[in-house]
């Protein structure tokens, strides 16, 4: 496989980098959907992961997270396992994965980004309620700290997981689709709130749907379609031939594969 | 209201319960009386027997609510139901073991019933393309038939007949002993110290599992806990609920409380709450009855309290909707007529305020002077105006002024603003307007109101001017003429 990786950022040796896969390949059902992924993030990076549907963009982050089983490979999160490092990872998954009209507060929910603080069986002190707070804040929706979820407009409701993350205090974030389903103005509140977290210090992965904002929005792309097709500073690498690999039929063979392999396994 | 405090509660029905557990008989055995004698037997609670079916029909109320709460938000009602029927072969075989009503016996083999009921579910879902629904149907319908063949047979046997195990079929709570009671006063007391524990990794996984997973709870391990309470709770409550409805007792509570409420620790409250009411309800009706099946009973009442959140929760009530609606149709009313008297004034130049007549508000509302009358009432009704009943004109009150400055400032406005910043024709805004004017919040005005000064502008897109703050703030009537405008609705 020819990969036109671009070369990675210069890095500074004294700090592990935030996120390091190698060689990650993830199999839903026996298909596999992740190829031999290799991928070093750098610190202090907004990095976009676009490809098409079904390019296992989710299921990159959930494998780099330790929420689905590798087939092989490995993952390392500033220098250690994901699990050594669980309260310097946010995570914001997608808007339609959870029921917004289940009986929680806005508060409720921003509070669940400090559970990972808390400890099992623990309650949140007043300390947690005080982040929460700060977070609901930083997004907008002081004034609908106490209402529903269901109460929320679709971009409302990605300002509540956005502040949830916020809670988290982490170092590495990933998230799934943030700018999927919101109007104009919640996308800019929300880039602007990325470059914020950016210029803290964090490294923040984000799965995009868009192509032409893709190119305005992130410092680094990574170029999916069920392997890494390239990944490097986005105007290396927003690139007609490579977009056209990534999106193009090039690299339908491997579809094709995955579904051969899934078949002759049942 | 935090769950926590529902332990003291509890500590005191299983006191009830087990008070005096000695000396205890069962009610079931009891002779045909009069219904107000049984009705004072159970309210006095001087027979044991009675505080039995009372306590039992308590915990069973609590431990089915505060698990049918989290059913009814992970969205596994079916599964409860699947559950409840699938237990039935295992009461059975509980039976079986030493032919007798044994509590602990027949607690182990329906829990274990239970959990081959679910394993058959996820292995059905795993192994073929079925979905949840399919398998959860097949396994109820199985595991239901294997347990009434079962217990027919036993019905059949000798020792069988006498045995009451018919009792687990329909329920009845007066057959609850000391053992019983004591079984379930333990599943609940542990269901509620679980739930209470775990309440914040509940919340989440039930909410949001992927999120959960990221932080590293034990998803999977709260899930199975949770369902093996569920299973506690299905088997306890089985000899005064019956098989056939105990899936009704985990599932109404809880879908009535999450009409009333927006908060999972005031739904779960509230679900154990009503199943209380619906258990002691149905236990006492039954004892009324000589002993008539008490599930039944207990689903009717449960039934009852959703029935009414169905109608009158504040939120999400039927009838509590369509009051709502009735009262805004009525606001609106009120602000038109507010509005019509306005614009009758505002032709005029605002001369004469106190004469507007009958006549000239019936012209401008199109309508009958008898049914402006009708409206001038209802603005007296609330404040607004008064009619002066020898002359027959209207005379608003500093409010009403106010509310129709506003009216009339909000419509201003929005036509205003569709014109001027999202380039509607002039021509286009009015009908939006009439809606909007009565809805436009306190915080959208001001943000128009800000556009508005910083374009200079004063008036509508049809050149009315827009009426100020000022303008409400002044005494009806006295509104400088200077303001205002040639009649013909130009600025000056």
């Amino acid at each position: 496989m020819i990969t036109p990786h671009s070369a990675p950022l210069p890095q500074t040796q004294s700090q592990p980098p935030p996120l390091e896969i190698h060689d990650l390949t993830v199999a839903y059902h026996q298909r596999p959907v992740l190829w031999g992924v290799d991928l070093v993030v750098p610190a202090g990076q907004l990095v976009g992961i676009v490809g098409p549907n079904g390019a296992g963009k989710s299921t990159l982050i959930k494998a780099a997270m330790g929420l689905l089983p590798a087939a092989s490979g490995w993952v390392k999160v500033f220098g250690g396992s994901v699990s050594e490092n669980l309260r310097r990872i946010g995570y914001v998954p997608q808007r339609e994965s959870v029921d917004w009209d289940f009986p929680v507060s806005v508060h409720d929910v921003v509070l669940m980004g400090r559970y990972g603080h808390v400890g099992l069986m623990r309650r949140p002190t007043a300390h947690d309620h005080d982040v929460a707070r700060r977070c609901i804040e930083e997004v907008g929706l002081v004034a609908f700290a106490n209402r529903q979820i269901s109460d929320l407009s679709g971009g409302q409701q990605q300002r509540v997981f956005l502040a949830r993350a916020l809670a988290q205090e982490s170092d590495l974030y990933f998230m799934d689709e943030p700018f999927a389903g919101v109007d104009a103005a919640t996308e800019s509140a929300i880039i602007a709130l990325l470059q914020a977290l950016k210029a803290r210090g964090k490294t923040i992965l984000v799965v995009h749907h868009d192509l032409p904002t893709a190119r305005e929005y992130f410092d680094m792309l990574l170029l999916l379609n069920m392997r890494v097709v390239a990944f490097g500073p986005t105007e290396q690498v927003f690139k007609y031939d490579l977009l056209q690999q990534t999106y193009g039929g090039r690299l339908t063979i491997l579809s094709e594969m995955a579904e051969a392999v899934r078949q002759q396994s049942q | 209201m935090r769950p926590r405090r529902a332990i003291p509660l509890l500590a005191a029905f299983i006191l009830l319960a087990c008070a005096d557990a000695a000396w205890a008989d069962r009610i079931g055995d009891l002779s045909q009386t009069d219904w107000r004698e049984q009705a004072k037997r159970f309210i006095t609670l001087r027979d044991p027997a009675v505080r039995y079916a009372l306590a039992g029909s308590v915990l069973l109320g609590m431990s089915c609510g505060l698990l049918g709460g989290f059913i009814v938000v992970r969205k596994m009602a079916l599964f409860g139901d699947m559950l409840s029927h699938a237990v039935l072969p295992g009461v059975a075989l509980g039976f079986l073991w030493n032919m007798s009503k044994d509590p602990v016996a027949i607690f182990v083999g329906a829990t274990l019933a239970g959990l081959l009921g679910a394993a058959a579910v996820t292995l059905l879902r795993r192994t073929t393309r079925l979905k949840e629904d399919t398998a959860l149907g097949i396994v109820l319908a199985l595991f239901f038939a294997v347990g009434i063949c079962m217990v027919t047979r036993i019905q059949s046997l000798p020792q069988g007949n006498k045995s009451g195990i018919d009792k687990f079929l329909f329920g009845q709570a007066a057959a609850l002993g000391a053992d019983d009671v004591r079984l379930m006063a333990i599943v609940t007391a542990l269901a509620v110290v679980l739930v209470c524990a775990f309440y914040k990794e509940l919340l989440l996984t039930s909410f949001d599992s992927a999120f959960a997973a990221s932080l590293r709870l034990p998803v999977a391990a709260l899930h199975y806990g949770l369902m093996l309470l569920l299973a506690f709770a299905v088997v306890v409550a089985l000899q005064a609920v019956g098989v056939v409805l105990v899936s009704a007792m985990l599932i109404t509570p809880a879908a009535a409380a999450y009409l009333l409420t927006d908060r999972l620790h005031r739904l779960l409250l509230y679900a154990m709450l009503f199943g209380v009411l619906a258990g002691v309800a149905g236990a006492f009706v039954s004892f009324l009855g000589n002993n008539l099946p008490t599930g039944p009973f207990m689903v009717l009442a449960a039934s009852t309290v959703f029935a009414l959140a169905f109608l009158f929760s504040p939120r999400h009530g039927v009838v509590m909707r369509w009051w709502r609606r009735r009262a805004q149709a009525q606001r609106i009313q009120r602000e038109n007529t507010l509005k019509a008297i306005y614009h009758v004034l505002e032709v005029r130049g605002f001369a004469h305020a106190h004469s507007v007549s009958l006549h000239e508000l019936a012209a401008r509302r199109q309508c009958a002077p008898d049914a402006a009358r009708d409206e001038v009432m209802v603005l007296a009704r609330h404040g607004l105006a008064r009619l002066q009943p020898s002359s027959g004109t209207i005379d608003l009150t500093q409010t009403g002024w106010q509310r129709a400055c506003e009216i009339v400032r909000n419509h201003r406005l929005w036509e205003w603003y569709l014109a001027h910043q999202v380039s509607i024709a002039p021509d286009h805004v009015h009908a939006d307007a009439e809606n909007i004017e009565h809805l436009l919040g306190e915080e959208m005005v001001c943000q128009i109101e800000h556009s508005l000064s910083g374009a200079g502008a004063t008036s509508d897109p049809h050149g009315r001017p827009i009426p100020s703050r000022a303008d409400m703030q002044r005494p009806f009537g006295t509104r400088a003429a200077a303001d205002v405008v040639d009649t013909k609705g130009r600025m000056p």
